[in-house]
């Protein structure tokens, strides 16, 4: 199996979708002949033609606002939002428009789209290009949201994406679209060629939208993390010599909530790690659910290491990232408690 | 040193609330006097056009002028039906929720010509993605009659399953896109559909509706910017129907410049049309909807007309605008005004008119009958509140279904 970064697996994802079915389309903010800011869509133009890759005017609600018109004429559209930061002029489309267009009309009309959207910091974008706003997608009834950490999973989860008959918002954790960021900044960059996950099956196959993994398996703590996290939490775990199960959610709505009780009961304690701001961030909802499900299993309240509740800064980058050496303290903290 | 103290603009309505409804300030061409470009005109070439008003009838009820042929006497018998239809659907549907059967309802009285009319340009195929007062577009296809009122009181038949505010239909057999209600979404989803058909070559249109007051939204932009730079196959009316509740046109911009002439910054050609005059309107309407078909991109068509009616139910225009102004507006009654031609020309009457009234006003109450049999909002049967956990997605997710389970089902 070829060895793709995440950039190559997700072009490679539309590259087969194109192939495979002509009503899969993909536009966005310099996607069309530039190939996209991170190159996620270099040489679709040229293999497919500028009606099926092309770019379009800056206006993520018009950007959205037509893939909602094509997925309800019967095409696949797949919406480039250059950055996550951009995107609420586009929240109005996905929360009132792509979100409910099937239970308003009674299922007369749907809006099976993706929209793409790199996220999360680590790159030095500060406020407007660091942000993580998947709490903003996961509170919307009628969307999934998915996150991927590793290119194999990026390409299936992909393909499930644009073959899904919802709207799909997929989030790309920018900062490891080239390397298995572990969040040690000051260290050389691990290119993805080394990473087993980067081992990425030729042409089609899907990740199942809705399924988690547990990419470490461990017996003291489970850790609930996605997107750059996973890495994070692995090296934390490394750090600190904790045996935790790392549990990789991949796809937060709908969340397997199956793998994650099975393991809180196993392991008796839970930490949830994500880069988004911590207050209604996705960490709450799973603290919530496992306090619901799992409560008599605990042996210490659950924990969450988290973005602060700022905005994204830029000197203070990794004073404000969740990296390992906060989670590798947190942890030992959690198993003394 | 003098200094210029500054002063903020704030645009009054006109009419005023409190005076007597006065128009002398509205400027009409006169009927017959602007030209019908040919089809394939630029955009540039007409500039002045959205300045002028597209008027086919004039005061004694004949039809004059360049825009004059586009109605056969059958097919203006026709709308002339559709707009009684739909005014006596309105009054109704209005008197149900007034009956408290219902929660609410939107009438669209004295703007019945621009729907009715609109869609006898369409084919089969075509998708218009209409706002709340386009019901004539689904009256004018005969759609059933049962069918809306059921979706007005939210009964077991309601297709739409009790799930949506009364009037916000979605009918796709018949071109009708799901409403809404947040304003100015569907106009960019109108052109992205008609990008689409131009990507698969095919050959439907798309028409895209919103409100004067919604022009100030961001995807009205947003929609002009798209179908400026892909020249899609898509009719961008414009309903001005002066109102927005109870907030003049001017406060959306209309004292500045017209609605039409916002195309202009995009490059796509506009027309204003008397949307009162039902041969204005289809004439024009199969002039942008001819346009779109021959591959010649979008049009954007301002509709002037005036909402004779409350916005909804839930308005009360006594608080903020003359009493009558309807009577007073110089583009007078749709309805009256196609009735007058038909029976200047002698293929109408006064008697056949009232004929045509009571059959209508006893079809809609035989089919008030039979939909208020399936329930109303307060009485009878409605879908079951198990449902409501359906189509949130295509197969329902495990926490929905827990959740289901929660509620009792």
């Amino acid at each position: 199996m070829p060895s793709l970064t995440m950039i190559e697996a997700i072009r490679d994802a539309m590259d087969v979708m194109m192939a495979r079915d002509d009503r899969v389309v993909t536009f966005g903010q310099d996607v069309g002949r530039f190939g996209g800011v991170f190159r996620c869509t270099d040489g679709l133009q040229g293999k497919y033609g500028s009606s099926r890759c092309f770019d379009t005017p800056i206006s993520e609600s018009g950007i959205v606002g037509i893939a909602v018109g094509m997925g309800a004429y019967g095409l696949r559209p797949v919406a480039e939002i250059q950055f996550a930061d951009y995107m609420y002029p586009a929240y109005d489309q996905i929360v009132s428009e792509a979100a409910r267009l099937r239970f308003r009309s009674a299922g007369e009309f749907s809006a099976p789209i993706v929209v793409r959207m790199p996220c999360g910091g680590g790159i030095f974008g500060a406020q407007t290009h660091s942000q993580s706003p998947e709490a903003l997608f996961t509170h919307v009834a009628g969307l999934k949201t998915i996150i991927p950490s590793n290119p194999h999973d990026a390409k299936g989860l992909l393909i499930a994406a644009i073959e899904d008959d919802d709207p799909v918002v997929f989030l790309e954790p920018k900062r490891i679209y080239n390397g298995p960021f572990d969040g040690h900044h000051d260290r050389p960059v691990v290119p993805w060629s080394k990473h087993e996950l980067s081992e990425t099956p030729q042409g089609y196959y899907t990740v199942p939208i809705g399924e988690a993994v547990v990419r470490r398996e461990g017996a003291e703590v489970s850790i609930l993390a996605y997107g750059t996290m996973i890495h994070v939490a692995e090296a934390a775990c490394r750090a600190v010599g904790v045996d935790a199960e790392i549990i990789d959610l991949r796809s937060l709505v709908p969340l397997d909530l199956d793998t994650i009780v099975r393991s809180v009961i196993k392991t008796g304690r839970c930490m949830i790690v994500h880069e988004a701001t911590r207050t209604s961030g996705f960490g709450a909802e799973l603290s919530a659910l496992i306090q619901e499900k799992c409560f008599y299993h605990l042996e210490a309240p659950v924990v969450r290491v988290t973005g602060w509740d700022t905005p994204y800064p830029h000197a203070q980058e990794w004073d404000y990232f969740p990296g390992p050496d906060r989670v590798g303290r947190a942890l030992i903290r959690l198993m003394e408690s | 040193m003098n200094v210029q103290h500054l002063t903020l603009h704030v645009p009054e309505p006109q009419p005023c609330f409190g005076g007597t409804a006065d128009f002398s300030g509205f400027r009409l061409s006169d009927a017959g006097r602007v030209r019908r470009p040919a089809i394939d005109v630029e955009a540039s070439e007409i500039r002045d056009l959205a300045y002028e008003l597209v008027r086919v009838l004039d005061a004694d009820g004949h039809a004059v002028g360049p825009w004059s042929d586009a109605c056969t006497v059958d097919q203006l018998r026709s709308g002339l039906r559709a707009m009684l239809k739909t005014r006596a659907y309105d009054a109704r549907m209005t008197m149900m929720q007034r009956q408290r059967k219902t929660s609410f309802y939107m009438q669209c009285t004295g703007e019945e010509a621009i729907a009715c009319g609109f869609q006898s340009a369409l084919k089969a195929g075509d998708m218009n993605f209409p706002t709340y007062r386009q019901q004539g577009l689904l009256i004018a296809q005969d759609w059933p009659l049962v069918d809306l009122m059921c979706q007005v009181l939210s009964n077991e038949k309601d297709r739409m399953k009790g799930r949506q505010l009364p009037v916000f239909y979605s009918a796709r057999e018949v071109g009708f896109f799901s409403i809404s209600g947040n304003l100015a979404t569907q106009y960019v989803q109108a052109v992205g559909w008609a990008m689409a058909s131009a990507m698969r070559g095919d050959s439907r249109v798309a028409a895209a509706w919103i409100g004067e007051g919604a022009t100030a939204e961001n995807d009205f932009h947003a929609a002009l910017v798209f179908a400026s730079v892909y020249r899609p196959p898509v009719v961008l009316n414009v309903v001005n129907n002066q109102w927005a509740i109870s907030t003049a046109q001017s406060v959306a911009g209309g004292a500045q410049a017209t609605f039409a002439a916002r195309a202009h910054g995009y490059g796509i050609p506009a027309l204003r049309v008397d949307g009162n005059d039902y041969l204005a309107v289809r004439a024009a309407a199969c002039w942008a909807v001819e346009r779109a078909r021959r591959n010649l991109g979008p049009t954007l068509i301002e509709w002037v007309t005036y909402r004779a009616a409350p916005h909804s139910t839930s308005d009360d225009p006594s608080k903020y605008r003359p009493q009558n102004d309807q009577l007073a507006w110089p583009l007078g009654d749709p309805v009256e005004r196609l009735k007058d031609h038909l029976i200047g020309i002698d293929e109408w009457s006064e008697v056949r008119h009232v004929q045509l009234k009571a059959e209508l006003d006893e079809e809609i109450a035989a089919a008030a009958k039979e939909a208020q049999g399936f329930g109303t909002l307060v009485e009878g049967s409605k879908c079951s509140p198990a449902s409501m956990f359906d189509d949130v997605y295509k197969s329902m997710p495990p926490h929905l279904r827990e959740q289901r389970q929660e509620l009792g089902f």
